[in-house]
């Protein structure tokens, strides 16, 4: 009898399907605490229940002026960090997927280095680099520290999607009369078209959000993060914050949704941290 | 003309691999590594105590700083608080860690993923602020503890020296809980990759000798789940080690090692100092991450 896949997989014990809910609510419970708290109209505390409810925060928080400027920097940044990573990701992995030359492995390491190291050092890093050389804390040092740790984003994804990609298909696109232009348009550009576009936006998400770099690269500019980031230590707008941080979970959401749904199947998203 | 460039190319892999090289390493090997060189040279000079100036002279004064009394309790407070939400990240992870790997249909396997990868990838910050809503003394989770009558024992808790505080939110506890939230979804994914790659042909041929389930739990997955354990334990050990957010919002004047760095590089102006602050957890986490080598960690990653 040909054995169906869900006949050999065993059955969880309800105290295993307990455990596991129940990390999965402390994983997503506290987010939606900070929707319910968009509606409250207490101003000054976060008194639980909520004394009333109220849809006037929305629009206070449409009316500031300087949230505005804050998310039109962030998506300056995040889109030009995005770009860039593009490039120097998808560079990087068609040189390390094309040869084997010395120091292969190296390169590697140096594009996950800046994640895989505490966010501080690379902050700080940058800070003392930039400032040693007397350069002005502008947006395009924002970009620069942003670059460094999104351009693994893009290089795992094209990377991966590129090992499963069989050289053959190159190689026939060339026996059949193809320039490399003309090969690396209508055969390597389509193969790996998602797993860009995976990557660029996980990419984004990861500088959308970002705060701990960004603190030692920006100069006077403030990035929404950065905005939101004053508010947890210094609170003075509690309920516009509060409907900024459902903002930046539902505008970071999406992007990370779509990227996650294209390489489930492949799972080659990995090596995500900050 | 595009044949005879490509053709020109063609002949040369060389050439093109240096025109693929040439960007990423020259922007990844000199603005980052030349970064972190400027960082540890950095580390190698002092501020001078008067003017309150660099002195780009080598010396290891700095160095010595770090092991006064007061960072020494620093590194020490950072690296206990790093190690407590490792473990207590393991035990909360692997529940979910096993069922997606071993028991979530193909479906719900696929979901629960993506449930558990989006926090990884989103929003640090604002999971940072939902806990300073929730833990706030007059928020939701005093409310909670209120309607259980279990108030007592909250405040026992607080009043206990070196993890209380005046509230949850201003207190280790809360830190505590705060580390552990936001960095387990990076200790959920390596367990379940590693559990995933378990045979279950394994488990199959250890019940058919007998095995009772908690024995082939005990000696058969936990042995093979454990790179995983190590493998996310890198970066929760990690993360907390450098961060700076945390401890800003919810801590009290006991400083971290992050928010150190954060202080003596921002209001103090002591880049030398801050620099040589952070080559402590450069140095744990190579040391961690060659022992982590040795474990088979990477191989889970």
């Amino acid at each position: 009898m040909p054995s169906n896949s869900s006949d050999t997989r065993p059955k969880a014990s309800w105290g295993l399907k307990l455990a596991a809910l129940g990390t999965l609510l402390f994983l997503h419970v506290p987010i939606a605490i900070i929707f319910l708290y968009t509606l409250t109209p207490d101003e000054t505390t976060y008194t639980f229940p909520l004394p009333g409810f109220t849809l006037k925060w929305f629009a206070v928080a449409w009316g500031r002026e300087d949230l505005w400027r804050s998310l039109k920097l962030s998506l300056q940044v995040a889109s030009i960090a995005t770009v860039a990573a593009l490039i120097l990701g998808t560079l990087a992995a068609a040189a390390v997927y094309r040869s084997k030359f010395f120091g292969r492995e190296a390169i590697s390491f140096l594009l996950v280095l800046p994640i895989a190291l505490p966010g501080i050092v690379t902050g700080i890093a940058l800070r003392t680099a930039i400032g040693g050389m007397s350069i002005p804390f502008s947006f395009w040092t924002i970009v620069i520290g942003h670059a460094t740790f999104c351009v693994v984003v893009v290089y795992n994804n094209v990377l991966a999607r590129f090992r499963r990609t069989s050289a053959s298909m190159i190689e026939a696109s060339m026996d059949l009369g193809a320039n490399s232009f003309q090969t690396f348009r209508h055969v390597v550009l389509p193969n790996i078209a998602t797993a860009l576009l995976a990557g660029g936006m996980l990419a984004f998400a990861l500088s959308f959000d970002e705060v701990i770099v960004t603190t030692f690269t920006a100069g006077q500019q403030t990035t929404l993060p950065i905005w939101i980031f004053s508010q947890l230590t210094r609170p003075r707008d509690r309920p516009v914050t509060n409907v900024v941080a459902t903002f930046v979970v539902l505008i970071t959401f999406i992007p990370i949704f779509l990227a996650q749904r294209l390489s489930t199947s492949s799972s080659d998203t990995e090596g995500g941290t900050k | 003309m595009l044949n005879r460039i490509s053709t020109y190319f063609y002949q040369r892999p060389k050439l093109v691999l240096a025109l693929f090289l040439t960007p990423p390493l020259l922007y990844m090997g000199v603005v980052y590594l030349g970064s972190l060189f400027a960082l540890l040279i950095n580390s190698f000079y002092a501020i001078d105590d008067f003017t309150g100036l660099i002195i780009r002279e080598f010396t290891l004064k700095t160095y010595a700083q770090i092991f006064t009394p007061a960072n020494r309790e620093i590194f020490m407070r950072t690296a206990g608080m790093a190690a407590a939400v490792t473990i207590a990240d393991a035990l909360i992870a692997f529940p979910l860690a096993y069922y997606i790997a071993k028991f979530a249909s193909p479906r719900l396997k696929t979901w629960l993923v993506i449930a558990v990868t989006i926090p990884l990838w989103s929003s640090y910050l604002v999971r940072v602020y939902a806990w300073k809503l929730i833990l706030a003394k007059e928020g939701i989770l005093s409310w909670f503890i209120n309607l259980l009558h279990l108030d007592g024992p909250l405040d026992w808790l607080l009043s206990l020296p070196g993890i209380g505080g005046s509230s949850l939110s201003l207190s280790p506890i809360g830190m505590f809980i705060v580390f552990m939230y936001i960095w387990l979804p990076y200790m959920i994914i390596p367990i379940q990759t590693a559990l995933e790659r378990v045979p279950a042909s394994l488990l199959e041929a250890s019940s058919d000798l007998g095995a009772k389930p908690l024995q082939t739990f005990r000696t058969v997955i936990l042995p093979l789940a454990f790179p995983g354990v190590v493998a996310g334990s890198i970066f929760t050990f990690s993360l907390t080690l450098g961060d700076f957010i945390v401890p800003l919002t919810l801590g009290n004047s006991k400083f971290f090692i992050g928010q150190a760095v954060y202080s003596y590089q921002g209001t103090a102006g002591n880049i030398p100092l801050a620099a040589a602050m952070t080559m402590g957890p450069v140095t744990i986490m190579i040391v961690y991450l060659l022992i982590a080598r040795r474990l088979g960690a990477f191989d889970a990653l």
